[in-house]
């Protein structure tokens, strides 16, 4: 708390480090659980949970999920839900299959694999996934029809749609530049790595630094230097420890071999290259910072806000809240369409079940981040850490070989117990009745 | 009232109907700077209903709303305000869950390169706060976490911090103690000095004496009439809310 007139109050003694340091006890609680989950299966693994490769490949998995639960922050926040994201996801990523692979080509006489006939691609995709939303927003915001049926209708029409759309066929994708966007076959490699690494850690000292200066210029007590700098360090480390770690998982020879081959040239004996940072967690950050600026810092993310805490206040405020309702859902469609690119990257094919079940997913990573279904709070990087927190256990219990209906399961009961437990924390806190 | 200057405010012949039921029927009321003007009638009456149509929450099936003698169309809330026309709710038009500058500037936030200068806002709002009620210290906790005063103090200082010409205050002491509605009376008071026009919906006929100089009385939809304070009792006003009739010395 950063409050003028408090200073002089005689509370101060017991304030603990946690709230010097302004940390959230909700994010908090859930790095804790993270962290938890991550030691148990570290030691039941002995210690191939958390090598190099295994992390990389969680990452990857995680990527399409958590970049829809960006998008359902903002849908539950404003008290909505969005049933539909999976088959929105589907019929993206049909859209996207059909068009590389048949209509664009046909139309424009080109081969399968031209860049330009990809960047088209990707551009419709993600132009299919916004209407789709607008259409949802549009039926929610304006024609008032309650989200939940909107979005239950919109999961059977648009996973059948995807159905018609390709014949009920599978589509296999090749072309290398699509692939890219999947994870293993698109990575930065360590140096570049290493430099985004480096200018992440530079803008997020060079953001706090700001926002104290911004504060001070307005005359509020600030945070104690070593309290920043303890913030700082922590955000760096892991910055760096990410990247750093990433950079360690080495390219298997033989498909550098191949890399090399693929280019004319032979590969010189001893050479050997790491992963890096793959372009779609790459995607993700990106995602995730810009959904954060949105949330905290722009006018549309407080009348988001607003609307979740108090949509006739909203309303009496000015606000357009049914065009409102039109943008959240748009930008959900968006996120979806994103979401199908790289995951139809990472299948190499697009299959009818892509994103089956999904939706439940996103909206578990979402409330399992804290985001409350009544509306009004949630923070982006919690639903991240959601999406992250459920794949890893999932990761971890297929490799200490829990069967699958086992792992969702566990799953399912993680979901319920995390609410519960933030039930618990806020009655005590005496938050809610 | 022998005010000959053109009014503030003049809703004339206002109607409004739901479904049928018509809950404002052809009322004419004014307002004029630095007046203080009572509304008051019984649950349904029509009064939310009627200033609801200033604040731009309804729009009026007939009649018509003149500022300063001309015309206007007030469609929506972002008309209201343009003609600073604010208005305090009832249920307190307050977002839970932001804390009291994002309150106080929604809809209107100071911006800086784009994004929402919260920092600004937050300065801005502790000055008009030292003003308005100088015990206010919770500035960084959602507005939920406020007692009925604070929260009344945040939605009085969204209407001055915005200069406000017109102010609508819907039952402004319903959910708070003595000291508070002194506090508010007080304001009432400075706002009116300050030439402001303000329409009181209030429902205690002592705050209507004490507060109000003209009040103008519905019942049914209807407006039973309007009158100024200082010629009448609180029993004539009282009669003229319950029987819906003008007292016989004022109806001559």
């Amino acid at each position: 708390m950063s409050d003028a007139g408090l200073s002089a109050r005689v509370a101060t003694p017991r304030r603990s480090i946690f709230e010097t340091l302004e940390l959230d006890v909700r994010l908090l609680g859930m790095l804790m659980a993270f962290a938890a989950v991550a030691v148990v299966f570290t030691i039941w693994t002995g210690g191939t949970f958390v090598s190099p490769r295994n992390v990389f490949n969680i990452a990857v998995q995680t990527v399409p999920v958590a970049i829809m639960a960006c998008g359902m922050v903002f849908v539950i926040v404003a008290r909505n839900i969005d049933l539909s994201v999976g088959s929105m996801l589907a019929m993206c990523s049909a859209i996207m299959a059909m068009s590389q692979t048949h209509w664009l080509p046909s139309v424009f006489g080109t081969e399968y694999g031209n860049p330009a006939i990809l960047l088209a691609t990707v551009l419709i995709g993600l132009a299919a996934g916004t209407a789709m939303g607008s259409i949802t927003g549009w039926l929610v915001g304006y024609q008032r029809i309650p989200s939940f049926i909107v979005t239950l209708g919109g999961l059977f029409v648009w996973r059948n749609v995807n159905w018609f759309t390709t014949n009920g066929q599978s589509v296999s994708l090749t072309d290398p530049n699509l692939l890219m966007f999947g994870g293993t076959e698109g990575v930065l490699g360590a140096p570049a790595s290493w430099s985004l690494g480096i200018a992440a850690s530079t803008l997020a000292v060079w953001a706090i630094v700001a926002s104290r200066r911004n504060k001070q210029s307005h005359g509020f007590t600030v945070k104690p230097v070593w309290a920043e700098t303890v913030m700082a360090g922590l955000i760096v480390g892991v910055i760096l420890l990410f990247v750093g770690w990433l950079s360690r998982y080495p390219i298997p020879e033989a498909k550098l071999k191949r890399l090399f081959a693929a280019s004319g040239q032979t590969m010189p004996e001893g050479y050997t290259a790491m992963h890096g940072l793959p372009i779609s967690v790459l995607i993700l950050i990106l995602v995730a910072v810009a959904m954060t600026l949105i949330a905290r810092k722009s006018r549309l993310g407080r009348y988001i806000f607003a609307a979740g805490g108090n949509p006739d206040a909203a309303e009496l405020s000015g606000i357009n809240t049914r065009l409102l309702t039109v943008k959240i859902f748009a930008l959900m469609g968006f996120l979806c369409g994103l979401a199908a690119l790289i995951a139809q990257a990472r299948l190499q094919s697009h299959g009818n079940d892509i994103g089956m079940l999904e939706e439940l997913r996103v909206i578990a990573a979402a409330v399992i981040g804290g985001t409350a279904l009544a509306g009004g709070i949630g923070t982006i990087y919690g639903a991240v850490l959601g999406a992250l927190i459920m794949q890893s256990l999932q990761s971890g219990m297929a490799m200490v070989g829990v069967d699958t209906p086992f792992q969702n399961i566990v799953v399912g009961l993680v979901l319920i117990i995390a609410v519960w437990v933030d039930i618990l924390y806020r009655k005590r806190l005496g938050l809610s009745k | 009232m022998t005010d000959n200057r053109t009014p503030l405010v003049e809703m004339r012949d206002i109607s409004i109907s739901f479904g049928g039921i018509k809950a404002v029927d052809h009322v004419s009321i004014d307002l004029h700077p630095g007046e203080v003007v009572g509304l008051l009638g019984h649950n349904g009456a029509g009064k939310s209903t009627l200033i609801k149509i200033l604040a731009g929450a309804y729009k009026a099936d007939h009649g018509e709303i003149l500022i300063n003698g001309e015309r206007v169309e007030i469609d929506n809330p972002r008309d209201a305000r343009d003609l600073n026309i604010e208005t305090i709710y009832q249920t307190l038009a307050l977002a839970d869950n932001l804390d009291a500058a994002s309150n106080l500037f929604l809809g209107r936030e100071l911006l800086r390169r784009g994004f929402v200068d919260d920092a600004k806002m937050e300065a801005e709002t502790r000055k008009i706060m030292s003003r308005l009620n100088p015990n206010f210290r919770k500035f960084n906790v959602p507005v939920s976490a406020l007692s009925g005063g604070q929260r009344q103090s945040v939605a009085i200082a969204r209407a001055v911090y915005f200069n406000a010409r017109i102010l609508i205050m819907d039952e402004p002491t319903a959910a708070l103690g003595p000291h508070e509605t002194q506090m508010v009376a007080e304001l009432i008071q400075e706002l009116k000095a300050q030439g402001l026009g303000i329409f009181l919906i209030e429902h205690d006929i002592h705050n209507v004496m004490k507060l109000c100089d003209r009040a103008s009385v519905m019942k049914n939809g209807e407006l039973v009439g309007t009158v100024n304070v200082n010629e009448v009792t609180d029993d004539d006003i009282l009669s003229m809310i319950i029987l819906g009739k003008q007292p016989a010395h004022l109806a001559a």
